[in-house]
């Protein structure tokens, strides 16, 4: 967990400040007048590289991933994605159960998700006590630090077990046979891999929520309070309104981190390469094939169509992260002014 | 009169099931936080002794044994990271608070970083994998150190920035006439009252990467062995918890609970420890 994490606007910094120009031209003047600062040129271009160098990491990964995964591309073409062949003795692979896998895996989590932590961002900054808000947060912040691995051992050994016992024959009698709850309860599947997701996305959707819910002003809140509405009332009427491009970036946010999520999907969703319309069967994504398969892959175009997915992994997170931020960025400009 | 007043019991009601559904979504999140430690701690606590900490795997069957290769290899290879992405991360961070600030280039890089850092790890592995494990035909510790580097730079980048432009450009201004070249002043004086905040970014990154499995499965890969070079593959807590979670023996599953407990409290208590030092902060 970063610290553009915690402050959930990670603009805060440069955002909160007025006159952000005001070293470089004075830097600038130094050099221009006295005699030449080599140091400070010097000073200046490495630091400029290293930046540069955060920026050429990406484009070497996309290109990277590209190059490697190029020789599944130019076999299998535009049909791997969906394709649902998987089979590396007859060399057929085809990625489409695990996309399905990993967008509905995620789709699932967040819907489970998104209430919950919209719950926690009001609870936290509108409803508790100071006495009770500050640990409360503290805790849901643990909850992001815990490691990926650590939630996917939980879920094999203690919350697979716990779900075929007490939950998945509750929903089988209650689905009544319908195909969404088909198959023996096991705790292993699509199930499970989604609830173990909402549970690892919620610290961080709440977390953005809550910072967002705080740069609402007092003054709008106030105003609500005033006409005698009550805190539901001006949580409704004013705080989610103000916020809600924020609340969708925050979404975003959550989904990103839930597509690309690899160890405790892989230890729970039972890692088949099949797609099934019970969610209690097992499935697989993306990152949770690349984590089984990678490093036991022999031939070329195993590795090969395994990148291939890695790389369109990269592409739909890049896509969905920079929407996330853009609406991010719109919100707190608004809200700030600037 | 009385619908009136029956509309504001209403709207009464209504607010206090909302404040029963906020306080559940909170009581929710803090369900899953005890479960998963009461149940590491349970389970871990008696895998953790003294052989745990000293002795090599032992093959499945025996019992005994302990994970202190892993434990070695963990902290080399994290070590090897921070030596690598911090520094890096330092610099860049730097530009951006320092040089950049509202430059075209200093917007792209914070954009660029703010989405590294969701980016999925998985695929930082599958890029190293590429890039160091395909040309130097073997999965090597160097490897896992150099995805977990990448993992830290934009978390670096970020805090760094972050906590930089909360030190005062009046500071600066005043380091400057005093006629310091401004490299100097970067260096001696905003470093300088920075070092708390720069310290915790540090540690809030190195706590991020410890937990992380996922970049080294096919970058350090694992060894029942004493590594003896960083360009040979390199047991890991992490990926020896997966393998030994996933093995059928029990007397692996037990050290990996063990190592669960091991990392979890490591990332818990740096975590805690970086949120300390930020709330005590005070530029």
């Amino acid at each position: 967990m970063n610290m553009a994490g915690h402050s959930g606007h990670p603009e805060n910094g440069s955002g909160g400040r007025d006159g952000g120009n005001v070293v470089p031209p004075v830097a600038r003047q130094a050099i221009k007048r006295g005699q030449p600062r080599w140091g400070d040129a010097a000073f200046r271009v490495t630091t400029a590289a290293f930046a540069c160098l955060v920026l050429a990491l990406v484009a070497a990964m996309a290109a990277v991933l590209y190059d490697k995964g190029y020789l599944s591309v130019r076999t299998f073409g535009l049909g791997f994605l969906w394709s649902r062949d998987w089979d590396p003795v007859r060399g057929l692979f085809g990625a489409l159960p695990a996309i399905y896998g990993t967008v509905v895996s995620s789709l699932i989590a967040i819907a489970i998700a998104t209430p919950v932590a919209l719950g926690i961002a009001i609870f936290l900054t509108e409803m508790a006590p100071a006495g009770l808000a500050r640990p409360v947060g503290l805790a849901i912040e643990m909850l992001a630090a815990i490691p990926s691995i650590i939630y996917g051992m939980w879920g094999l050994f203690v919350f697979a077990p716990f779900l075929a016992k007490h939950v998945e024959p509750v929903l089988k009698k209650l689905g009544g046979g319908t195909p969404l709850f088909e198959g023996p309860p096991m705790g292993i599947g699509m199930l499970p891999a989604s609830l173990i997701l909402a549970v690892m996305i919620l610290p961080f959707i709440a977390s953005v929520m809550r910072d967002l819910f705080t740069l609402v002003p007092a003054m709008s809140k106030e105003s609500a309070y005033g006409v005698g509405a009550t805190t539901w009332e001006m949580v409704r009427s004013v705080v989610i309104p103000q916020t809600r491009t924020g609340i969708i970036g925050a979404i975003f946010l959550g989904l990103g981190r839930a597509l690309g999520e690899t160890m405790a999907v892989t230890f729970v969703i039972g890692n088949t390469h099949q797609i099934s319309a019970s969610i209690l069967a097992p499935g697989c994504t993306i990152a949770s094939t690349l984590a089984n398969e990678f490093s036991e892959a022999v031939s070329d175009l195993h590795v090969s169509s395994l990148i291939e997915m890695g790389f369109v992994l990269f592409l739909i997170t890049t896509v969905i992260l920079a929407s996330a931020k853009f609406l991010l960025w719109r919100i707190e400009a608004r809200i700030t002014g600037k | 009169m009385a619908r009136s007043k029956w509309l504001y019991i209403r709207r009464r009601i209504y607010n206090a099931l909302m404040y029963v559904a906020a306080f559940l979504s909170a009581l929710f999140g803090l369900v899953w936080l005890f479960w998963i430690l009461a149940v590491l701690l349970r389970k871990g606590v008696p895998a953790i002794n003294w052989d745990f900490f000293t002795k090599l795997p032992a093959p499945p069957g025996t019992p005994g044994g302990g994970l202190a290769n892993a434990i070695l290899g963990t902290l080399m290879i994290t070590a090897l990271a921070t030596a690598i992405g911090v520094p890096a991360g330092v610099m860049a961070g730097t530009y951006l608070a320092e040089f950049g600030r509202k430059s075209a280039l200093a917007k792209a890089v914070r954009f660029v970083a703010d989405l590294l850092v969701s980016a999925p790890s998985i695929v930082v592995g599958v890029f190293v994998y590429s890039i160091v494990v395909m040309p130097m035909h073997g999965f090597s510790g160097l490897a896992g150190a150099i995805a977990l580097a990448i993992i830290m730079v934009p978390v670096v980048v970020r805090t760094t920035e972050e906590i930089l432009l909360l030190v005062p450009d009046s500071l600066r201004e005043a380091a400057l006439a005093l006629g310091a070249p401004y490299w100097r002043v970067v260096v001696q004086v905003c470093y300088r009252r920075a070092l708390a905040g720069m310290t915790t970014g540090i540690l809030l990154a190195v706590a991020r990467v410890s937990g992380e499995t996922a970049p080294l499965l096919f970058t350090a890969l694992n060894s029942p062995f004493w590594s003896p070079s960083i360009t040979k593959p390199v047991a890991t807590l992490n990926v020896t918890l997966f393998n030994y979670a996933m093995s059928p023996y029990d007397d692996w599953r037990s050290l990996a609970w063990g190592a669960a407990l091991l990392i979890t409290m490591g990332v818990l208590v740096a975590t805690i420890l970086a949120r300390m030092v930020v709330g005590r902060i005070r530029i």
